[in-house]
């Protein structure tokens, strides 16, 4: 009896769109894949002239001339890579410094402000630091920073070397400064989640054998969250390698390799920003599409280091 | 000896307490600073005009109109399309083939798209759209915005859709309902808060996002509802007015820079509250 009702089962009702709609949701997930891998080839298609032109001599050369055509981005690449590296040492001991203090010294009451402080300001675009940037930062750092130290510093000395360039606040430096303070509020966030996943045992046991919370953030939390940290490190360097609007404010928008800390110069995103509607000519714009090409290769090796990292913590 | 020694730890301590709290308050600082000049120097230039003139020339009265009508237009159209995309995506990812090795490589790379330089995003919808259509229009700036959002919305759904518990899906199963109507019916819904909550946060990422627009959306002058040509956006006119000469134009941008910071944050805290909910929903 029971193997009749068992055959006079119906189907679910409305089984028939089970394939259907299983198939629109890999589709929809396909069309995520194939919106990354068309990113890659429209920037190859369209980078390649210029790379196919100028050859390895496109990454080693400074001159960047649209009258004469001829492109070099060794400027703009080592104005990234600059940039970022500065924001990153701002950012890094600052960030550190915050989510340590949110997670195990502040008063429970200021805490969780803080942090929902912290997180909101991550959300702010990154438009509006760089109308600051322009408008409050560079004038400041112009007149109290860059005037005084022209005024001080030893004629011929490293240090002069360093520090030259016109002292209007757009430059090198405080760009690095923007796109730190933009960094920050992020990497703290994803830093004070990290600490908080340290086991409360494993803390507890170091404070149980006397440790100070110097030595229990120092030799138990840090090393529990490594290989994380390093994730978010490198996450961080990532928003800053790709960040665009903030750096075009205040960089300056100079070709070229930047000769000090203070002179101005470009990256690879801003001079994307600035250079592409005006393209004047195919190369113009072939050229632009290859520092984007650059910009991709960078940030994905970095990006896919992060994951492969923080997935790994995860799996702890 | 021993006194020493706990002498040295305990001020060793000290110094690091205060270093961590200093570090704080160098970055409350720093960020206090920003949101002080915003308030500032936007409050002055928030006025009726804003909401109801359009960019005017320079020198002459107007406001931000046609910018945040055109930034809203897209972000609505982008939102659609990245709702849908995403959602759908998730889903698969949480629900059927996520732990197949397409999966893993699907949430690999929606990963890096979620943090790729949208400026890239930009360059894509450039070839992919105003180039071979021969101009830039408001549905290619859409188009990339949707592109920026969508990862978000595909990441938060599988997020969400992996907490609900099994038990869930059992019991749609168990009353003979299709798969997809469980899902609809029970899972979606059970994730309601959640998936509103990754909703309003692509929303207020993408509403503040003026790279991609550069070279999709382009901008434009003059008050226009239609997609198909190119269409103003509030982040992409702050942009502008902000490094034009003209006083001005520049106050304009700070009350446009002060209007979508107010915008995003609003967007980031009903988004939280919905989380917050959801939370407590069981």
């Amino acid at each position: 009896m029971t193997d009749i009702s068992l055959n006079v089962r119906t189907a679910p009702r409305g089984g028939w769109f089970d394939p259907i709609f299983r198939f629109a949701c890999l589709a929809a997930a396909t069309t995520l894949l194939a919106a990354l891998a068309g990113v890659v080839v429209s920037l190859a298609v369209g980078g390649w002239p210029a790379l196919h032109r100028f050859g390895l001599q496109f990454f080693t050369t400074t001159t960047w001339n649209p009258v004469t055509e001829v492109y070099g981005a060794a400027g703009p690449i080592v104005g990234t890579l600059v940039t970022s590296a500065l924001a990153l040492a701002f950012a890094l001991p600052i960030a550190l410094g915050v989510s340590i203090f949110l997670v195990e010294f502040c008063p429970r009451v200021l805490a969780q402000p803080i942090a929902i402080a912290v997180e909101l300001l991550a959300g702010i675009p990154s438009i509006v630091y760089g109308m600051w940037g322009l408008f409050v930062l560079a004038p400041f750092f112009a007149l109290h920073v860059q005037v005084p130290l022209m005024m001080n510093l030893q004629e011929g000395s490293i240090w002069e070397k360093l520090l030259s360039g016109v002292p209007n606040g757009a430059n090198i430096f405080t760009a690095s400064l923007i796109l730190a303070i933009m960094i920050l509020p992020y990497m703290a966030a994803v830093f004070r989640e990290l600490l908080l996943t340290v086991p409360p045992q494993v803390r507890e046991a170091a404070y149980g054998i006397g440790c100070t919370p110097f030595e229990v953030v120092g030799s138990v939390s840090l090393p529990y969250v490594r290989t994380g940290a390093v994730g978010v490190v490198m996450l961080g360097l990532g928003r800053a390698l790709g960040e665009t609007m903030a750096v075009t404010f205040i960089i300056g928008n100079a070709h070229g390799l930047p000769k000090s800390l203070f002179d101005s110069g470009a990256t690879l995103a801003s001079t994307i920003a600035n250079e592409f509607t005006e393209a004047t000519g195919a190369m113009h714009t072939a050229a632009l599409t290859a520092l984007g090409l650059v910009l991709f290769v960078i940030t994905f090796g970095v990006l896919a280091i992060a994951r492969a990292l923080l997935a790994s913590q995860q799996t702890y | 000896m021993l006194f020493d020694r706990r002498t040295r730890r305990t001020a060793a301590n000290m110094i690091f307490v205060a270093t961590c709290s200093i570090a704080t308050l160098i970055a409350l600082a720093a960020l206090g600073m920003i949101m002080a000049s915003l308030l500032q120097q936007g409050l002055g230039g928030l006025n009726a005009d804003i909401f109801t003139r359009s960019t005017p020339a320079p020198g002459s009265q107007g406001g931000l109109l046609n910018a945040i009508v055109g930034s809203l237009l897209m972000c609505a159209l982008a939102m659609v399309i990245a709702v849908v995309v995403g959602l759908l995506a998730g889903t698969w990812l949480a629900e059927f083939g996520g732990d197949t090795p397409y999966g893993h490589v699907v949430r690999f790379l929606n990963d890096v798209l979620l943090s790729a330089p949208s400026i890239l995003v930009g360059l894509f919808v450039y070839e992919l759209i105003v180039r071979p259509l021969h101009g830039f229009s408001g549905f290619a700036g859409a188009v990339a915005l949707a592109l920026i959002a969508a990862p978000i919305v595909t990441r938060t759904t599988e997020d969400i859709l992996r907490l609900q518990p099994n038990a869930l899906r059992e019991a749609g199963v168990a009353l003979g309902a299709a798969r997809w109507i469980t899902i609809r019916t029970i899972i979606w819904r059970g994730a309601g808060a959640g998936l509103l909550t990754g909703g309003l946060l692509a929303f207020a990422r993408i509403s503040g996002e003026t790279a991609p627009l550069l070279f999709t959306a382009l901008n434009n002058q003059f008050f226009s509802l239609n997609m198909g040509k190119p269409i103003a956006s509030l982040p992409v006119v702050i942009f502008q007015f902000a490094l034009s000469a003209y006083d001005d134009w520049r106050r304009l941008a700070w009350a446009g820079a002060l209007l979508i910071a107010l915008a995003v944050l609003f967007v980031n805290i009903v988004g939280r509250i919905f989380a917050a909910r959801g939370t407590v929903r069981p």
